[in-house]
């Protein structure tokens, strides 16, 4: 079971949390063309990357926050967390 | 019987307390103290069971963990459980085992016949031998091996004993209380660390209690017991024995296994049966220790042949004799300590050793002593069938090819040593890479991944000065690193006799003209000759031949057998050891009880159970009660002898011509509030919402970005910038999760808060023709005329004295309204309305006459809202806005969307007006096509019709805009029903939707 430590409320364990997938995905701005390609890419195609990945998680039986979790896919190893609205360098 | 085995003055066994037991039926006698094992051998009871493959003979292998034999049913206080290992189990009053894998009986087993016949089943046996025929396979294959395989029976009882999880969190967590155990706790104890100690056995020390070592000027056993002793007193300690650290996973967690009452007779009151510890740790250490690894010689399965090391552990903590003539069989020093242990208690061994000319403290010590010492000397085979009798033995060549002139020695036991193998599963478990050390012939853990360190024989350091160094030191550290104190722990004096280098030999040649069976996994019996099949065959990779073989597959997990199947690979592939490598550890390290891993969540703990306010008005008004997600609701209220049918029927029928109450506390609730909350249901609903006034109701659609419907529901301004949103009640929980997620990553510039109250209001929908009435004598007040609360209007009003929530929103297509007072008041509401609504000649309606009511409206529910469909399919595209964007309207454009033949909803009668359509059953257009019958669409909900008076059903079909008036058949080859039917429209009543406006 992965130790996640929400930025909101220090390391939790990950029964707490659910997973989101890849944090890395814009949504299209409303109102706005899209092409079917760029439109099959926001909903459909992700990586399945082996290695670092930042991914969504929410804390859902603690502050109910969406959270950014950088983790490595294959060793489980996490590396840092973020805040929604943090930006990840 | 007398326990013909035991002898005085040795053991750690309580002597005063005498306990009987039942072993196949028998009773005999034994000790507190003793494991079931260490019982039997001291009555002389060394047949066991019986072989998986070939049901040969098994005895006593080992004392311990790695036992791979001795597996019985145990019978306990009214409860039997199977795949106990007897060399665990401890001895208490009145436990009763039996023998697994032998019919009729240990002593005699039909199954034997496999052995002698020699219709043997080779490697891979599972994949060649019951191939074919094909139809073979159920009648007589699969019998046979389930009849001849399987480690004793499951009970089918109900588990009367209960079971607890705990989560806990240390420094530093010990899996072990060997020496390097205890020294490593003592020191990071004393540096105010918060220790976890875990102990296996009922017996802290470990290899202390039986070796002949001296700390600090006392014996290595009562140095533990001093160690243990001022540890328990600690109060930053927790020092546990019986608790097995079985799974080492991510994130330094580790789950222990704790057995708190199968050493008793009966669970006490109040105690679990056994307690499951989720740890996570700071730090690990490891020391878990070693376990002694078998030679490989023809017959060594015979019972009699056992580890060197179990038989000096019978001894010094049983104190029971596994023979009286006993062999010892050794490639190092530890065959020695066995057997001047025998010496000492006046039994004579005669030793074997495959050594030349071995020196050491430990040798000269049993030279003292005047031990038979025969070098260069191996057993070739055990004889006796279902006890050792004699031994042939041979002397052998240097280079371990040719055997001497075979001679035979008489014996009553084998008492093996191929030296020690460190138990790495929980390093490996981990992550950490582990390493071939050559100097001990075995792997040893390499660089540690998570924070974890091995000390001790688990990492391949034999000496105990050594490992009480090394592990007060790593104790020290470890602690100090988090709380900064360093008290100094001053290394107690070690006196231990120095030993001398083991032997590379693991196995015995096969004399000429001889074909003895050489076991390497004695559970699952895979012999030496398996191994050389599979690698015949063409099987290269160690995990391959691991699972052709089933070598090391059995509930052991191959503790004694992996290293010596390695061992041979390598010789035949002609690689070393390192590069064949070594399969995959997993956890569980033991077996651990089902009944450990589910815990709490039993029965009805299995999943928490919600229930309304009115919930206990429900039970005494006879409701019938069904799951819905989450929550317990009426199905319908039983009068008299009335089934589901008549009941939900009577309900639903009253709904439609008087008026009826429904439970409506389920529903999902979300409060929203914020400047923008009307932006933000405008983008999450299909509709348009930025012009609701305050004061109305408005129903919305919700997609995913998919443009597949997530959920439907009403959301009710109550104010300029709050609003009342509802749920369907399974998605209620995921519904909250999308506006957050919405709110905090997508949107986060919108001024918006939401907030689940679902459990806050209580909810009575109250429908019918006559609701109004009825609504008026509770609201005398307010104004609640056709004008005054309007379809979709929205008031506040006064309940006798509570304040209630009123909105004029219906599912049941009847004129209704839905009040909502707060939680508490739920069950006052509730009262009142049956109370006021006697004149009206209400009724209580379930969620089968709901569904009734819903259905012949041809109103949408979960079971159209199934995750496949779009507002198009369900006649929804009216609340499709063209004008804004919403989420998930990108994909409504997608071709399969917009196609002409687009499935829809549509309504189905069956032609005999009297057929009731199984829910699931496709429709067809000729029911006599060939097989797979291609299918138009599906029945999703069925009900009867109260309206019409005959079964009515909602199904989604293809192209359903143009099939009204159709005829196709509904198949339902699951109820076995073939029903010709009729395509009507969806809204079967009232489809002009009058009612609700009346
Ligand atoms: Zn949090």
């Amino acid at each position: 079971m992965l130790y996640i430590n929400c930025p909101h409320c220090g390391m939790r364990s990950q029964n707490e949390f659910s997973y989101g997938g890849d944090a890395s995905v814009k949504r299209p701005e409303l109102n706005k063309e899209v092409s079917d390609q760029e439109w099959d890419n926001f909903v459909y195609n992700r990586k399945s990357l082996r290695g670092k990945h930042l991914e969504l998680w929410q804390h859902i039986s603690g502050c109910r926050q969406w959270i950014k979790v950088e983790r490595d896919t294959a060793t489980h190893e996490i590396f840092r967390t973020f805040k929604a609205d943090e930006e990840v360098a | 019987m007398t326990q013909a085995f035991r002898i005085e003055n040795s053991g750690l066994i309580n002597r005063d307390k005498k306990l009987s037991f039942k072993f196949n039926g028998k009773t005999y006698f034994g000790y507190e103290g003793d494991t079931l094992a260490s019982a039997l051998l001291a009555n002389g009871v060394h047949l066991v069971g019986r072989s998986f493959k070939y049901h040969r003979p098994r005895g006593f292998f080992g004392a311990g963990v790695d036992e791979p034999y001795a597996v019985v049913q145990l019978y306990r206080n009214g409860e039997t459980e199977p795949n106990i290992k007897a060399t665990e189990q401890e001895l208490f009053e009145g436990l009763e085992a039996k023998s697994v894998n032998c019919w009729p009986s240990v002593n005699f087993d039909i199954g034997a016949i496999n052995n002698f016949l020699k219709i043997f089943l080779p490697a891979g046996f599972y994949y060649k031998t019951f191939m074919w025929p094909k139809s073979f396979w159920y009648r007589i294959y699969e019998p046979f091996i389930r009849k001849a395989a399987g480690l004793g029976v499951a009970s089918t009882k109900h588990d009367k004993e209960r079971y607890e999880h705990k989560y806990e969190y240390c420094d530093l967590l010990i899996a072990g209380s060997g020496p390097s155990g205890l020294a490593g706790a003592y020191a990071a104890a004393k540096n105010g660390a918060k220790v976890i100690l875990a102990e296996d056995k009922p017996r802290f020390g470990g290899s202390l209690l039986t070796s002949d070592v001296n700390i600090g000027n006392q014996s290595g056993k009562d140095w533990a017991e001093g160690i243990v002793a001022e540890l328990k007193t600690m109060p930053n300690v927790v020092v546990k024995n019986r608790s097995q650290i079985f799974g080492y996973y991510d994130h330094n967690m580790l789950v222990m296994s704790e057995k708190v009452s199968d050493h008793l007779p009966v669970t006490k009151k109040y105690h679990p049966n056994k307690r499951l510890w989720y740890i996570r740790a700071k730090e690990v250490l490891i020391s878990s220790g070693s376990i002694e690894r078998p030679i490989v010689f023809g017959n060594n399965d015979t019972p009699g042949v056992m580890l060197s090391s179990a038989a000096k552990e019978y001894l010094k903590v049983y104190g029971v004799l596994v023979g009286r003539k006993p062999l010892v069989f050794t490639n190092n020093d530890s065959g020695y300590e066995t057997a001047i242990e025998f010496k000492k208690h006046g039994v004579d061994p005669v030793l074997l050793d495959s050594r030349k000319n071995p020196e050491s403290e430990i040798i000269d010590e049993a030279k003292n002593l005047g031990i038979n010492i025969k070098n260069s000397y191996v057993v070739v085979a055990a004889q006796g069938y279902k006890k050792v009798k004699s031994a042939d033995i041979a002397s052998i060549s240097e280079d371990k090819k040719q055997l001497g002139k075979i001679e035979n020695i008489q014996c009553d036991c084998i008492c093996v040593s191929g030296f020690w193998t460190p138990t790495i599963h929980l390093a490996s478990q981990s992550g950490n890479k582990t390493k071939f050390k050559e100097e001990i012939d075995a792997f040893v853990p390499g660089q540690s991944k998570q924070n974890e360190i091995t000390l001790g024989a688990a990492s391949g350091e034999f000496s105990l000065e050594e490992t009480l160094k090394t592990s007060f030191t790593a104790g020290s550290e470890l602690s100090k690193k988090i709380t900064e104190n360093d008290n100094k722990i001053a290394i107690p004096n070690v006196v231990e006799k120095k030993s001398s280098q083991h032997d590379k030999f693991w196995c015995v040649p096969l004399p000429k003209g001889k074909n003895y069976k050489r076991f390497l996994d004695f559970q699952n019996d895979v012999a030496v000759s398996d191994v050389e099949i599979a690698l015949r065959e063409g099987y290269r990779s160690i995990e391959h031949v691991k699972r052709y073989t089933t070598l090391g597959m059995a509930t052991d997990q191959g503790k004694t057998s992996n290293l010596n199947g390695l061992q041979l690979v390598s010789e035949i592939e002609n690689k070393v050891v390192p590069a064949v490598g070594h399969t995959t550890f997993r956890p569980p390290y033991t077996p651990v009880s089902i009944g450990a891993i589910v815990g709490r969540e039993v029965g009805k703990h299995s999943k928490p159970t919600r229930n309304s306010p009115m919930h206990s008005w429900h039970e005494k008004n006879n409701a019938v009660f069904v799951d819905a997600g989450v929550w317990l609701r009426p199905r319908y209220y039983k009068r008299g002898n009335e089934n589901l049918f008549e009941g939900s029927k009577r309900e639903a029928k009253n709904v439609r011509t008087n008026v009826g109450v429904c439970d409506v506390t389920t529903l999902g609730k979300i409060d929203i509030k914020g400047p923008d909350a009307a932006e933000l249901l405008n983008r999450v609903y299909t509709n348009a919402w930025l012009k609701l006034p305050v004061g109305k109701a408005r129903y919305g659609v919700m997609l995913r970005e998919d443009g597949i419907v997530m959920d439907d529901g009403t959301t009710t301004r109550i104010s300029e910038n709050h609003y009342h949103m509802t749920t369907t009640t399974a998605q209620a929980a995921n519904v909250l999760s999308h506006l957050e997620y919405y709110l905090q990553l997508v949107w986060p510039e919108l001024n918006v808060n939401v907030v689940s109250t679902t459990e806050q209001w209580a909810g009575a929908a109250i429908a019918g023709p006559k609701s109004r009435d009825l609504l008026q004598k509770l609201f005398p007040n307010s104004d609640v005329s056709n004008e005054g609360l309007p379809f979709m209007g929205y008031m506040e009003g006064d309940l006798f004295g509570t304040k209630a929530r009123i909105f004029r929103i219906s599912f049941s297509g009847e004129l209704a309204y839905e009040v909502n007072v707060e939680s508490n008041f739920g069950n006052f509401m509730w009262e009142k309305i049956m109370e006021v609504g006697e004149e009206f000649n209400i009724q209580p309606y379930g969620t089968e006459a709901l569904s009734t009511l819903r259905i012949e409206m041809g109103h949408v529910a979960g079971s159209e809202l199934d995750g496949r469909t779009i507002p198009f399919d369900n006649a929804l595209e009216g609340l499709v806005s063209k004008k804004k964007d919403f989420i998930g309207k990108r994909s409504l454009q997608r071709s399969a969307f917009i196609a002409e033949d687009r499935q829809r909803i549509v309504g189905v009668v069956p032609l005999d007006k009297q057929t009731s359509i199984p829910e699931g059953s496709h429709l067809v257009k000729d029911d006599k096509a060939p097989l797979p019958n291609p299918k138009l669409g599906h029945i999703s909900a069925s009900c009867w019709s109260v309206e019409y008076d005959n079964p009515f059903s909602l199904a989604i079909l293809k192209d359903g805009k143009n099939m009204i008036g159709q005829k196709l058949f509904a198949m339902s080859p699951l109820k076995n029903k073939v029903i010709p039917v009729e395509i009507v429209s969806s809204h079967y009543v009232d489809p002009k939707g009058e009612r609700v406006r009346s």
